[in-house]
């Protein structure tokens, strides 16, 4: 039988978001892969330009509705670089909890997506039912549950509130017993779920470096990287925790992209407890920001799906003359060919679940 | 000129303080006057502007001998006499970002294609074509990749239109008045 090529999306369970795969296959055996992207495209760099440095925070917050604070944090850290102001210690221990809450979100709502990719729709119901405690965390913090809106240029918009850090202890607490004994059990303990990530999608630490590919699905390579410890921003020093890499051996495939991001869930626990405990109990958690500047500001962070990338030029106007993206999943997606060759069709849907995709920030 | 920068044999996740002076110094004995312009901007990020000629063997010693294995993001610039393309090359054994900015005459926006070192730069520089028109010769497959294959510009140049009225409506708009 002739070699042929199958649409997986525009249209598609597995997508999660608007994107196409083209996969071509021999029989049931994947030989080539070509991602179509570009359905989401909303011009943000363009429409960035014509709005001041504080109101594009709104727009950063839609760049990935699941890991809003994440994007709208690295853009006000690169407008902060260029300004040259500093956020007082006290907002920056916040938006250290606030990240990581973020982080522990989103995580779950990739979980969630996962789960039902391999045909485990317990892990859907049981991820978002963990998510909704962390959303409520969120919007103790900031008032809303998604596009927050909470990280300013200079610091972020409001202290916590009172009794926040009990309710949190709590509600960590809560999830950190979900995770090791139900999350455990139904995803890596169970044998369905072994035999249909392991071994598939494989990429090499060369490969993954050279294609651009960062955060959870680099390390699950085996490369000891993570922008949190490689560049430290905010205060991520002070903080003793540990990057998720995968150790052992047969990295690089769906399992090791999973154990890496599951672990993260328990560690970015362990970094809001410290957080929680180290932070300083007054102090301002806002400066003000100039309303102009000129220059040049990057910031690059840890984002929930790797590296984000901000570059930001000013020309002394009150609005940005230039910004630009930089999407980990966008450089991720590129990589995706090499990770399908040779698989099965069917595990097609183990591979691109497990890389975590986010169509609004890759299409920008 | 001792050689710590290449000489980690793994990554450790850790930064190595004071390398983007080492960086600095190395890239000056290799390039000289070619530099156009370097400087360190802060902890761990180096500077260089350079011409578009000087890009590919400036690259290929950053990745071959200094071990900046990451390309992480390429960024085009509409300077309205000129074009920028910048480069944000990252090392992941000290941490280094160094950032290049190669300079592009406005009437002639061409520069070499980074591809043949960093398969990343296959769809950044492809993702830069289509919003800003600047062509990256030698690219394997420079076609649109966000926009449709039919459009016809390039937006993220300042030509492009854009409404330029700022996005606010007064209190006294609000109260029914001009």
């Amino acid at each position: 039988m002739p070699e042929f090529w199958i649409n997986m999306g525009p249209q598609h369970p597995m997508t999660h978001g608007l994107w196409n795969m083209k996969v071509k296959v021999d029989g049931e055996t994947v030989t080539d892969a070509k991602p179509e992207i570009g359905y989401l495209h909303r011009g943000y760099e363009k429409i960035m330009e014509v709005r001041e440095f504080q109101k594009n925070v709104v727009l950063t917050d839609r760049l990935c509705y699941v890991s809003s604070i994440t994007w709208s944090h690295a853009y006000c850290l690169a407008v902060e670089k260029m300004m040259g102001i500093e956020t007082p210690e006290r907002g920056q221990w916040i938006r250290v909890v606030a990240l990581e809450l973020q982080r522990i979100a989103s995580h779950l709502m990739w979980l969630a997506a996962y789960g039902p990719d391999l045909g485990l729709l317990t892990g859907l119901l049981w991820a978002l039912r963990e998510r909704e405690l962390f959303l409520d965390l969120i919007q103790l913090m900031s008032g809303a549950r998604m596009n927050q809106n909470y990280p300013r240029v200079g610091g972020v918009r409001n202290d916590l509130p009172e009794n926040f850090e009990a309710m949190c202890r709590r509600s960590i607490e809560h999830f950190l017993e979900k995770v090791d004994n139900e999350y455990q059990r139904v995803f890596q303990e169970s044998k369905v779920f072994h035999m249909r990530t392991e071994g598939v999608g494989k990429i090499s630490a060369a490969d993954a470096i050279n294609w651009g590919v960062t955060g959870p699905n680099l390390r699950a390579c085996g490369v000891n990287v993570d922008l949190r410890r490689l560049d430290p921003y905010e205060v991520y020093e002070e903080i003793d925790f540990e990057p998720q890499v995968w150790h052992d051996g047969g990295a690089g495939d769906s399992y090791a992209r999973f154990v890496c991001r599951f672990n993260e869930l328990r560690e970015s626990c362990q970094i809001i407890l410290q957080a929680l405990e180290k932070m300083p109990k007054t102090g301002p958690y806002r400066v003000k920001a100039p309303r102009r500047a000129e220059g040049e500001g990057y910031a690059k962070t840890e984002d929930s799906r790797g590296e984000a990338l901000f570059y930001v030029i000013g020309d002394g106007d009150d609005r940005p003359y230039r910004v630009k993206i930089r999407s980990p999943v966008f450089c991720t997606m590129a990589a995706t060919p090499i990770m399908l060759r040779g698989n099965k069709l069917a595990d097609s849907v183990a591979i691109l679940g497990s890389v975590d995709v986010c169509v609004g920030e890759m299409d920008k | 000129m001792s050689a710590v920068v290449t000489a980690s044999p793994s990554i450790t996740g850790r930064s190595v303080p004071g390398a983007e002076k080492e960086v600095l110094a190395q890239l000056q004995v290799a390039f000289g006057s070619k530099l156009k312009d370097a400087k360190i901007v802060r902890e761990r990020l180096v500077e260089l502007v350079i011409d578009r000629a000087d890009l590919v063997p400036l690259c290929t010693y950053l990745k071959d001998t200094l071990g900046f294995e990451h390309l992480s993001c390429v960024t085009a610039v509409d300077w309205k006499d000129r074009f920028e393309s910048i480069y944000h090359i990252e090392n992941y054994y000290n941490g280094c970002m160094v950032q290049v900015n190669a300079q592009i005459p406005y009437d002639d926006p061409k520069i070499a294609t980074l591809t043949g070192l960093w398969h990343a730069a296959d769809f950044l520089e492809r993702e830069m074509w289509d919003l800003m028109g600047v062509e990256y010769t030698g690219h394997p497959n420079l076609t649109r990749i966000l926009l449709p294959e039919d459009f016809k510009f390039h937006p993220l140049r300042k030509e492009f239109a854009q409404e330029v009225d700022r996005q606010y409506i007064t209190r006294r708009k609000l109260r029914g008045g001009k």
